[in-house]
């Protein structure tokens, strides 16, 4: 009698211990889902691989509407959503070896020179961007190309603009409208701080925002007209040595995770512990989705730039989705993309959906879309951001994705920023040694 | 015809070996192999690899990122070395005490850290040590008035959280090592010992020590081993292969950034040649210092 008991116990165990296995997904290191779209029977099954979650979601949207449209090449995706780091380097071994690619894939612009290095692993997609050339931001197609060639379809803009927590601006009595310059947001800053004990903003350990945004402001670059490092110049140190004012007068200070874009600084912007974000403007996804207790309160401003007539906006990060070589149906994959990223249903919904600025600007001047009383980011931010876009949308400065770029990146982001920042180290010299460490990395 | 084969007392001892020489040769003889030829040249993605001779390790004695890398191995070898060898040994010890109350139960609560998987450990010990007020490690030094540190910012304070990730996962291993040691050590030589005097710590260390030599020496070498080829639990600790300043970057870890990461295959092979020398000196020396090779009378 025990036994029996013994036994329908281990048997209840095994069946829940396989059941718990099977709810979860299959991938020890992503989440895959298949979306089907109303996809019929014979309907082709594409892999499609990214970091971001949301990013599944507007092509979900999309496919619904590439399967209504075309019965006879009907797609089911299978999407995995991976960390940033792994999502990468799975690609770059799996492109590299010619064996479990995906169909499509995103890939992020700071890592997109790598797959452009040597002959690139992904399908030219120049015919079918061709139709779309006239309505959407050429700049965008060229960050993601090479020798002529466009390997990947960008998802937006990136404008990057100010995010200000307007509940602790008037707890200290500053009107984030008469910011205009650094000098201005100093200010500010040291009355937020007196009054209330937070932060205006942050100083970035972990990513180069700010550094880009000084830069492009300078009409300067981390390379030059060549493409060849130049981290040490007079407008870089303008930019560090500005930053580091700030931050020795309690204007700005580190955050947790390193830079707005994480989970821990999430948490921080959350609690209301810091005023101001300067993130392009895919941030907002990141407020709706992760900040929630901070809707209502947040304004979206053009950026502060050192000396008046200065560009107040510069494109930040982005993402390109390529077909890799290996895919099954490199045209069916192609085809759909392009209907998915170019389209203008596609910038419409990439706005619905993600909180991005498309890049058929077009859409930044339909006013049923842009001020949609129902869309979730109108309602959760004080003030429209397409009322923002559209006034700095002369402004917005790029910043060059060279074969440098991700050396320059990780330099700066692992070795320099902390230094300066956390360290104190005079800001010459920390930008001096990450030039000759980068040069010698590049070497 | 076979069977006077199989049969043949001079073949039959080949065929019991073949199977361990196989995996050998191809787990480890060709892909060493392979890579030593792979640090010889530049492998760019989706080209034919370049023969650049010696280049790779002339662009490897000049970087000072893989030196940090090797110092920072180093230091994270030895620091677990002077914790993972004698606290084991004592606890072992203490353990093996037929006097000590709930043996059984500090036994497996000790060894438990070791079947929890690395990920989650360090993902549990990142948030433990993370820089807000509100984390465990903060909250606890809030206590005594302490203002919150920033663990996983500094060197010093990087490795007090990754040592102690090291220790909590494998102190209990190391114990069962030296506790199966510890079987082996007759209970009449302690008896002997005692009917001739000797305390307590003299049976410790005139007995206990010098017959669990091969124990520590076996300890010691995979030590060595897993001190200098540690990657993931710094991986998971800074969350990713680029912690601030690179302190938290290992050997293995600027392989993995600049094989994997930059794509750099042929460099990444050249860091891996590397390691194996720094791996192989270190543990010889050490091996033929404590008389391991010497033929046993």
């Amino acid at each position: 009698m025990k036994n029996k008991w013994f036994l329908s116990l281990m048997v209840i165990s095994l069946v829940v211990f396989l059941a718990g296995c099977g709810s979860k997904s299959s991938e020890s290191s992503g989440e895959s889902s298949v979306l089907n779209g109303g996809a019929g029977e014979s309907a082709t099954e594409l892999s499609y691989w990214t970091f971001v979650e949301l990013h599944g979601q507007h092509f979900e949207k999309m496919l619904e509407k590439w399967n209504a449209a075309n019965p006879d090449r009907q797609i089911k995706l299978n999407v995995t959503v991976m960390p940033y780091d792994d999502m990468h380097n799975k690609l770059s071994i799996a492109v590299q070896t010619g064996v479990g690619a995906p169909d499509i894939s995103d890939i992020e612009l700071g890592k997109f020179p790598d797959f452009l290095a040597g002959t690139p692993q992904l399908e030219p997609l120049n015919d079918v961007a061709e139709p779309f050339k006239d309505t959407v931001v050429q700049s965008q197609l060229d960050l993601y190309s090479k020798e002529g060639n466009i390997y990947g379809l960008s998802t937006h803009v990136g404008a990057t603009v100010a995010f200000y927590n307007t509940e602790i601006l008037e707890e200290a009595g500053v009107d984030y409208k008469s910011i205009v310059t650094w000098e201005d947001f100093k200010q500010a800053g040291i009355k937020v701080y007196e009054k209330t004990g937070k932060y205006m903003g942050t100083a970035d350990t972990s990513a180069s925002w700010q550094a880009s945004l000084l830069l492009a402001q300078q009409e300067s670059d981390f390379t030059d007209a060549d493409g060849k490092p130049q981290v040490n110049t007079p407008e870089m140190a303008r930019a560090m040595t500005m930053l580091k004012d700030l931050q020795d007068n309690n204007v700005i200070a580190t955050i947790a995770g390193g830079q707005p874009d994480t989970e821990e600084a999430y948490g921080e912007f959350n609690s209301g512990n810091y005023v101001t974000a300067f993130m392009p403007l895919w941030q907002m996804s990141r407020y709706t989705n992760y900040m929630k207790d901070l809707s209502g309160k947040i304004a979206i401003a053009p950026l502060p730039v050192l000396e008046k007539g200065m560009h107040r906006s510069y494109g930040g990060g982005g993402t390109g989705t390529v077909v890799t070589k290996t895919a099954k149906d490199v045209q069916l994959a192609k085809d759909f993309i392009a209907y998915a990223k170019l389209s203008l249903d596609a910038n419409i919904e990439i706005w619905n959906t993600l909180g991005f600025d498309p890049i058929n600007m077009s859409v930044w001047d339909m006013k049923e879309v842009t001020h949609n009383p129902d869309n979730q980011f109108v309602k959760y931010f004080v003030n429209n951001p397409f009322d923002v876009l559209n006034e700095i949308k002369e402004e917005i400065n790029l910043i060059r994705s060279t074969s440098a770029s991700p050396t320059i990146n990780n330099v700066l982001c692992t070795v320099t920023f902390n230094e300066i920042f956390e360290d104190g180290k005079d800001v010459q010299q920390a930008l001096d040694d990450a030039q000759a460490q980068i040069e010698q990395e590049l070497k | 015809m076979i069977k006077k084969v199989l049969y043949s007392q001079k073949v039959a001892p080949y065929v019991f070996v073949l199977p361990f020489v196989l995996v050998f040769v191809i787990f480890w003889v060709y892909p060493l192999l392979s890579s030593f030829g792979m640090s010889f040249q530049k492998v760019t993605l989706g080209q034919e690899a370049q023969w650049i001779g010696a280049d790779n390790y002339t662009k490897l004695m000049g970087d000072t990122i893989f030196f940090k890398a090797v110092r920072n191995s180093a230091a994270y070898m030895i620091l677990t070395l002077a914790i993972l060898i004698p606290f084991p040994m004592l606890f072992a010890v203490l353990l093996n005490n037929k006097a000590v109350w709930g043996r059984e139960f500090f036994k497996s609560s000790f060894f438990f850290p070791a079947l929890t998987s690395v990920v989650v450990a360090g993902t549990i010990f990142r948030l433990m040590f993370g820089e807000m007020e509100g984390s465990l490690i903060n909250s606890v030094l809030g206590l005594f008035g302490i203002e919150p540190v920033k663990f996983l910012k500094g060197q010093v304070t990087g490795y007090i959280a990754l040592v102690a990730l090291a220790s909590w996962r494998w102190m209990g291993v190391n114990m069962l090592y030296f506790m199966s040691g510890l079987k082996n050590i007759p209970d009449d030589y302690y008896e002997a010992a005692s009917i001739d005097g000797a305390s307590a710590f003299q049976r410790f260390t005139k007995i206990t020590i010098p017959l669990l030599k091969p124990t520590t020496i076996y300890v010691l070498t995979i030590s060595i081993y897993a001190g200098l080829a540690m990657f993931i639990e710094s991986m998971m600790l800074w969350n990713g292969n680029n912690s601030p300043k690179n302190i938290g970057l290992t050997i293995v870890g600027y392989l993995y950034r600049q094989g994997i990461e930059k794509n750099n295959l042929g460099y990444a092979a050249a860091v891996g040649i590397v390691l194996l020398l720094i791996t192989m000196i270190i543990n010889l020396t050490q091996l033929a210092i404590s008389g391991m090779f010497k033929k046993e009378d």
